[in-house]
């Protein structure tokens, strides 16, 4: 943990809703290293986007630690701080929000440069911002530069703000559903230019999407880790993930998953939940949050115990059974 | 023949202020009694649009120029009643929506009346149609909300804030289905609702099509929907249908660059990911359309007839049609 670029420890977030303080995020401990890919998946209201937003260091923690190359981020000042803000970086969801329509393509992405005096000249900068639109395959860069955004298919669009998130070196990306904007045909060029620069320059990136095959893709090589209702319930890397889940949850949406393929998709067989109702944040079952619904669910302990993250087999796995499991196997 | 849908050389545009969108340009489909069609294309390729040309539902910008829609009523078997879309108006209209012809429309979740709870909705749509009340309204809405494994007692007096997406996506279903309608449309169904509930969904519908006798046609985005609930699958490309055929021929031997393409960029949980690859280039502006075949500019086969004359669809084996020159190299 000591050596991650970004180290969660014990974070936890709260809200205030209607006089009542629901937990997004609950204690969750998460160490990604420089140069890895994590993927995080979950529901709606599972707490993936709260969790990115911390990591960018634009909403603060209510408890707990984050670490960006070992410093607690919440005590930097100056330096260190310009430091971090610059080292980490997000990519928003919606690329028709995320660029102002009244900037080229070439002033949104030389007004970090020269404010951040990246470059010093308005050669070098001009030089630069070609580079980058290259970088993210947006060839020729020449015939983008004078463009405004409403000019841009939503895929260029994408590659604009992941152009801008590079103009300033960071170290720690954010993408929070980067693609899921964007037209299905063109989504797998995104997630090859945003693996390309990972590559190439060293990036560590947060991936956070609702779409585990796409995880799966992204993430080949990296983890990904599943949330329910605010926690961290199983994270493992990739391809053990998506063979061989451990967690109930992690099982049932799996299985619950639809393919791309006939055949496939109507022999695949289905888990079951007990209930169908997703339990409001507001009020959260006790123990396990998963158990009214989980079809493993193995009495009593599930009910008051809440589980917490376990080793077992190469993974983290927060249930009772799997915990079960690996002690009776020890 | 037995459709119970026929569209015939639909096209449809809107006029905008940068010039005529040409959201469906000479479309031809039939929807077959009994079967679940699927539309498949990206945003922006007109689906919607087809959508609502069927139920006549067009904003005032938009202009059907040419083509027609027949709808034949099935008489209990004992022959059908041919019914031409485009002519009807006023109380023909009327009777046709919901009656013989529903929709789910794609933002589901506004679609009900925020102030009205779930049983007045259905008393006043059965209202409107001049159909069951009272008790036997009650028993009917009753049986449709259980078949959508809805629980009536919990449902009934909610109002539709008290409900989630899914639930608020079921009870529209159920609505939908209220007058017994022949033909369901449903525009992207599960777009915007988390997995589980997406699947709960698909499980609704397919059981919904064992035990009612309605034809199905929906509209999505998401090829993954139509692998598991299609009969036959049509790949629609900037307001074309360019491909139709049943749904394991198009999945596993598509013949259209565009369709080839769709199914290669997905990834999927138990597939590999080193055959996956996107389509060069983006889906064109409906406005400012490339020449010839629409697809050109981002097809792999591309020659120089693809640029200057657009394709028909043309007979690949029976039942699979596609409209591209070079299909024979594509497969």
């Amino acid at each position: 943990m000591a050596n991650a670029l970004i180290a969660l420890d014990h974070v936890t977030r709260t809200f205030q809703v209607k006089r009542q303080t629901i937990k997004a995020v609950d204690d969750l401990s998460l160490a990604i290293n420089a140069g890895e890919i994590v993927c995080l998946v979950g529901e709606s209201g599972c707490g993936k986007t709260t969790t990115g937003k911390m990591i960018a260091g634009v909403l603060p923690v209510s408890s707990g630690e984050i670490l960006f190359r070992g410093e607690e981020i919440s005590n930097l000042r100056g330096d260190a701080h310009k430091k971090f803000r610059l080292g980490v970086q997000m990519i928003h969801q919606d690329p028709y929000a995320s660029l102002n329509p009244v900037r080229t393509v070439f002033d949104t992405i030389a007004a970090p440069l020269r404010h951040h005096h990246y470059t010093q000249t308005e050669t070098a900068t001009r030089k630069r911002v070609r580079e980058l639109l290259e970088l993210v395959d947006l060839t020729p860069p020449d015939d983008l530069l004078d463009k405004y955004p409403h000019q841009l298919s939503g895929g260029q669009r994408q590659r604009v703000s992941i152009a801008r998130a590079l103009t300033v070196n960071p170290a720690f990306i954010v993408a929070d559903e980067a693609v899921s904007m964007v037209d299905v045909s063109i989504r797998i060029s995104l997630l090859n230019t945003l693996s390309k620069l990972k590559t190439a320059m060293g990036l560590s990136v947060l991936f956070i999407t609702h779409d585990l095959a796409l995880a799966k893709y992204f993430a080949w090589e990296g983890r990904i880790g599943v949330m329910y209702l605010g926690r961290l319930v199983e994270i493992a890397p990739s391809r053990q993930l998506v063979e061989h889940p451990q967690h109930p949850y992690t099982q049932v949406l799996l299985s619950a998953i639809p393919e791309a393929n006939p055949d496939v998709t109507r022999k695949k067989s289905r888990i079951e939940l007990r209930s169908m109702d997703v339990p409001s944040l507001m009020r959260l079952p006790s123990g396990c949050a998963f158990h009214p619904r989980c079809p493993q669910f193995i009495g009593e302990i599930c009910e008051r115990v809440r589980p917490e993250l376990t080793q077992a087999n190469g993974a983290r796995v927060a249930c009772h059974l799997v915990e079960e499991k690996v002690t009776r196997g020890a | 023949m037995n459709s119970v849908l026929s569209v015939q050389n639909l096209s449809i545009e809107y006029s905008a202020r940068r010039g005529r969108v040409q959201a469906i340009r000479n479309v031809s489909f039939d929807v077959q009694r009994g079967e679940a069609l699927a539309l498949i294309g990206e945003s922006g390729s007109g689906k919607t649009t087809l959508g609502l040309g069927v139920v006549q539902l067009l904003p005032a910008s938009a202009q059907i120029t040419q083509g027609a829609i027949t709808y034949r009523r099935d008489h209990n078997g004992a022959g059908a009643i041919e019914i031409d879309v485009l002519g009807l108006r006023g109380n023909g209209l009327r009777e046709f929506r919901w009656k013989e012809c529903a929709m789910v429309f794609q933002s589901a979740l506004n679609a009900l009346n925020p102030v009205l709870r779930i049983a007045d909705q259905f008393a006043d749509t059965a209202k409107a149609h001049g159909y069951l009340h009272g008790n036997a309204l009650r028993e009917r809405a009753r049986h449709l909300l259980t078949l959508v494994r809805l629980d009536p007692e919990r449902v009934w007096k909610s109002f539709p804030h008290e409900l989630s997406g899914g639930m608020r996506q079921r009870v529209l279903i159920a609505l939908s289905l209220l007058l017994e309608p022949q033909l369901l449309i449903l525009d992207e169904p599960t777009t915007a609702l988390d997995i589980l509930t997406q699947r709960n969904i698909m499980d609704v519908l397919k059981e919904l099509r064992g035990k009612l006798d309605f034809s199905l046609m929906f509209i999505s985005h998401d090829l993954s929907l139509a692998a598991e609930l299609a009969d036959r699958v049509a790949t629609v490309y900037a307001g074309k249908v360019v491909e139709v055929g049943d749904v394991k021929t198009i999945f596993k031997s598509p013949a259209h660059p565009y369709s080839i393409g769709l199914i290669l960029a997905v990834p999927t949980i138990t597939g590999t990911h080193e055959n996956l690859s996107s389509i060069p280039g983006s889906p064109p502006d409906l406005i400012d359309l490339p020449s010839g075949c629409k697809f050109h500019p981002r097809c792999p086969l591309a020659d120089h007839r693809c640029t200057r004359d657009e394709p028909e669809l043309e007979d690949v084996s029976p039942g699979h049609r596609v409209a591209c020159w070079n299909w024979r190299s594509a497969k």
